[in-house]
Parts: structure tokens; sequence; C-alpha cells
């Protein structure tokens, strides 16, 4: 079967300076992916070049296939029908991912409007409300009723970041990407909207698609893991052969500098 | 900052801001009663020598007359009827031109933002009067429309330049992305997110406009170059009040009250728009 998302040799440079390049990695359907690398190193760009929005000052060269369509050197007009059902989004900052000037309901609402649309089904206000106040129970959100009527700035940044995550479930997508999820949030909201974000993938077998820069996050999320530094992949494999047998120097830095961190909380507890 | 000084610091500044906002639209609506009553009444009418010649201010001519003795009163309450139009015609025509041209700008490729940008700041360069006195000019001759047009135009490239800049900080945000990722056409982007969260800015930007509008009216008419007589545009009766301004000051004052009045109302009345276009600066319910 093919790949849901199968990136080969893919490079992205502004003017003649190289981003990433080189860049080969593929998704299954039903896949969780981890990629990890420092700030800078190509992560995001990656990430927007799989939903084909990069932004007009960088070219991108090699192949992107995203559900069978080809995504590079496409038009726009090519491309919307693909976004949203092939893959969504979830951002790193919540506050910025969220319409300040439109209440929860309306922004969840707008993307359920779209695919019902798009799907033939019921667009009238009651059935996509209905719709929108099953997603928002489906993220955990409690009191879905005031939350579907408050403005972003009234809720806090985990409820944000699950609203976020409904708008991206709303349009139904074969494959999730989660751009740094949990990097703006405290230790404890970043374990739910982990274990969150574990259980919608499971139970709506969606593919995922999981960028961090925090290695134990990584590590609990994803089955495999490519590794990234200065827009290269260093190392791929396993999540759980990475971690204890890391070849490249880069990987062996991490995972020494997480066991640091682990050590020394042990000392002081 | 804590959560409370926040909150204390939003509940002073709404309080200060609606008082402002108060005044302005008492000022502005004052303005609006007396310019809509000029189209059926007026104290005197206005192009009747009713009084002596440059008579002083009495209970009977409030302002005093002017040198062909009309009732000074009677024209400014008309002069407030043509501020008006004008500025309201001018922030319309300067609106839909600038918010146009802006929005096209933000979402244009690279070479034509530039060619846009560039021509903006060039039509910014030339001062909004020089710019209506040319536009005047090149027509057929000085008439109320000519004015509202040629200051509409003039305005539209402030305001061009202003959504432009607007619009493409609310397009780098994320929202913007997640919305196009859940399949929302650029004009839905434009209508959904791009117009709403560029409006209370524009909004007190356009109120500000009006006020310059009024003002650019006033020097147009200054100039011989606004609405030709019997329209008694404030401006105008400045300029003729100029020649007896040491033995009448009155007729010099009064529509210069008259002015500055409508101008500081609309400018207090911009200041609380913003808060009320806004919901993430409304207190919390």
């Amino acid at each position: 079967m093919t790949a849901l998302l199968d990136i080969h040799d893919l490079a992205i440079r502004t003017g003649s300076k190289s981003l990433v390049a080189d860049l080969s990695f593929s998704i299954a359907a039903g896949e969780r992916l981890g990629l990890i690398g420092e700030s800078g190193s190509g992560k995001s760009l990656t990430a927007l070049a799989a939903i084909g929005l990069l932004p007009e000052a960088l070219m991108a060269s090699g192949s992107i296939l995203l559900d069978g369509h080809q995504l590079v050197g496409a038009c726009d007009r090519e491309l919307v029908p693909l976004r949203g059902t092939a893959a969504a989004v979830v951002f790193q900052e919540p506050l910025t991912a969220l319409d300040p000037l439109a209440r929860i309901g309306r922004q969840v609402g707008e993307a359920v409007r779209r695919r019902a649309k798009r799907d033939g089904a019921a667009t009238d206000k009651a059935s996509i409300t209905r719709e929108v106040l099953s997603l928002l129970d489906q993220v955990a959100l409690p009191d879905t009723g005031r939350i579907f009527n408050a403005w972003p700035h009234e809720i806090s940044g985990g409820q944000r970041q699950r609203a976020a995550i409904a708008m991206a479930l709303a349009c139904k997508p074969k494959l999730l990407i989660a751009d740094e999820p949990t990097t703006a949030l405290d230790v404890t909201t970043q374990a739910e909207i982990l274990a969150l974000l574990k259980r919608l993938v499971r139970e709506r077998d969606m593919a995922l698609l999981f960028i961090s820069h925090d290695l134990p996050v990584v590590a609990g999320t994803v089955d495999r893991v490519l590794v990234m530094q200065h827009g290269r992949i260093v190392e791929t494999g396993a999540v759980a052969d990475v971690f204890a047998q890391p070849q490249h120097p880069y990987t062996q830095s991490l995972v020494v500098a997480a066991r640091a961190f682990d050590d020394a909380l042990e000392m002081t507890a | 900052m804590s959560e409370s000084t926040i909150i204390i610091a939003s509940v002073e500044g709404k309080k200060r801001r609606s008082w402002t906002f108060t005044i302005g639209a008492i000022i502005v609506g004052l303005q609006v009663v007396i310019g809509l009553m000029t189209l059926i009444w007026t104290p005197f009418d206005p192009s009747a020598m009713s009084g002596g010649r440059l008579g002083a201010a009495s209970l009977v001519h409030l302002a005093g007359t002017d040198r062909l003795g009309r009732d000074l009163f009677s024209l400014i309450m008309i002069g407030s009827r043509i501020a008006l139009t004008v500025g309201s015609g001018a922030i319309v025509i300067g609106g839909l031109i600038g918010i146009t041209i802006g929005l096209l700008a933000a979402f244009a490729s690279k070479t034509l933002d530039d060619v846009l940008a560039a021509g903006l700041d060039i039509l910014i360069a030339f001062p909004t009067l020089l710019l209506a006195m040319l536009i005047v000019a090149s027509s057929d001759g000085a008439s109320l429309t000519t004015a509202i047009v040629a200051i509409g135009i003039a305005n539209s490239a402030i305001v061009a330049r202003l959504t432009r800049i607007l619009a493409k900080r609310v397009l780098s945000m994320d929202y913007i992305t997640a919305s196009r990722i859940s399949g929302t056409s650029w004009l839905g982007v434009v209508m959904i997110h791009v117009l709403p969260n560029i409006w209370p800015t524009l909004l007190v930007n356009l109120a500000l406009q009006f006020g310059l509008a009024v003002i650019a009216e006033a020097s147009l008419s200054y100039l011989g170059l606004g609405a030709p007589p019997p329209n008694a545009s404030w401006g105008r009766l400045l300029q003729e009040a100029q020649a007896t301004v040491y033995t009448a000051p009155l007729g010099a004052i009064a529509p210069g009250i008259a002015l500055v009045s409508l101008v500081i109302g609309i400018n207090l009345l911009a200041d609380g728009l913003r808060d009320l276009a806004d919901p993430t600066r409304r207190s919390r319910r």
C-alpha cells in the first residue's frame, strides 16, 4: 500500500541559502512519526511543505506526495481541496492559532461547515452546532456550552490548545501534523494534551507527524523517529533503538542531555 | 504583570474612555442634529440681510451679523451640514478605495506589493491639501462634489497604507495558516479573519480622517476651491471675516469654534469607538 505522505529528496532554499536538503521519509496510514531537532533545523519548514503552505519566498524542489497528490509546484487551487481532508496541523502557540476576534464555537464551526459542505452533509446551523459541541467534548473540554460562546482570551492556554485540536479534527484529516503542540504549555497540561493526542490518533486511526525538540515527549508519543540537524536527517529508526543506541553524535548529545536532566531530578528528589 | 493589575488597569481605562466617548458623542450628535435641522429651518434666511452690517452678538443674532448683514449663526448652522457632508463623503470614498488597494497590496505578489507601496508613499508625500487642490483644479470647477472626491482620494492613500500594514500583520498569524489548512479560500480569509481583526484600528483611523477631511474642506473653501456660494462653508465664512477681523472678531471666532469643536468631538468619539469594536478590549462579563 502506498504511503499517506511520501517525501523524496526534498530541498528548501531561500535565494542561495539551503534550509533543508536531501530530506526523504514517508508516513503510512495510521503510523506515528516523530521529528526531532533543535531550533532552525528545518522541522517546521518540513511540516509546512508537507501541506503545501511554504511562504512564497522559499523554493522547494524534490517530491512531496500527500495522499497521492504531488505538492511541489502545485498551484493554490489544486491544494485547497487537499488541505484539511488529507492533513491538518496543530500549532505551537495556542494563542496565535486562534483568531482573537472570533468566538471558539464560530472558529471550530467554520472548519466543520467547510468539511460538511465538501462531504455533502447538512450545513444548517443546528447540526453544525451539534457537531462543534461534540468535537469540544471529544477533546475533553469542560463546560462545552460556555466555551462554545467564549472568546479565545477568556479561556486558558491548555483549553485553547484543545480548541485548536478540535479545529484540526473538524477537518477529519488522515494525517495530523503537530508542530510542537506542547512547548508553550506547563508540564501537567503538556501531559494531558499528549495523552489526548495519543487517544485521538488511536481512536480515529489517523497518522501523526509529531514535531518537537523535547526527547522524552517524543519518545512517549511516536513509534518511529527522525533526527534533524542543519536541515538534514542525521538519524532515523524505531524510537527504542534510536534512544537506546544513538549512532550520530548529535543524537548522542541529545540523549546524554536528557539523561543528565533525569539524574539531576533524582538527585534533588 | 499579575492578573489583578491587568483588571484594575482595564477598569480604569474603561471609565476614562467612556467619559471621552460620551462627550465626543454629544458634540458630534449636536452637530448632526443642527446640520439636519438646516434642511427645514434656520433662525433667519441665510441669504437675506436680516440685520445691520457687522452687528454684535445679541439675543436676536446669536453670533452677530456679517459684513452684508446676514445672520452669522444661521450660516454657521448650514456650515455644519456642509462639513458633515464632506467628511462623510470623503471617508466613504477614501475608505472604499483605500481598503481595497490596501488589501490588494497585502495579498499581491512581492513585485506588485512593492509597486503599490511605493506609489502610496509618493501619494502620502504630497500634502493632502495640495493633492486636493490639484484634483479640484484639474476638474471642471469648484463644487461640493469635487471637494468631496478630491479629499476622499487624498485620504485614501493613508487608509490604503494602514490597511496594507494591518492586513499583512494578520496574515502572518498562525490562525490564518490554520484557516487555510482547513480549506478556506482567500476571500473567506479576508471576510472571516482579516477584516474583523483590522476593523477596530481602521475604524479609529477613518474617524480621525473624518476630522482631517472637515479641516481640509474648510481650507479648500478658504482658498476659494471648495463649495461655491451660496454654500456657507466654515472655511468661506473665515475667509470673508478676514478683512474685518479687527473690527468684528466674532465673524472669525464663531465659525472657528464650530470647526474646532466638531474636530475635537470626532477625535474623542474615535477614541471610544475602538473599544466598542474590539471584544478583547471590553471588560469580562
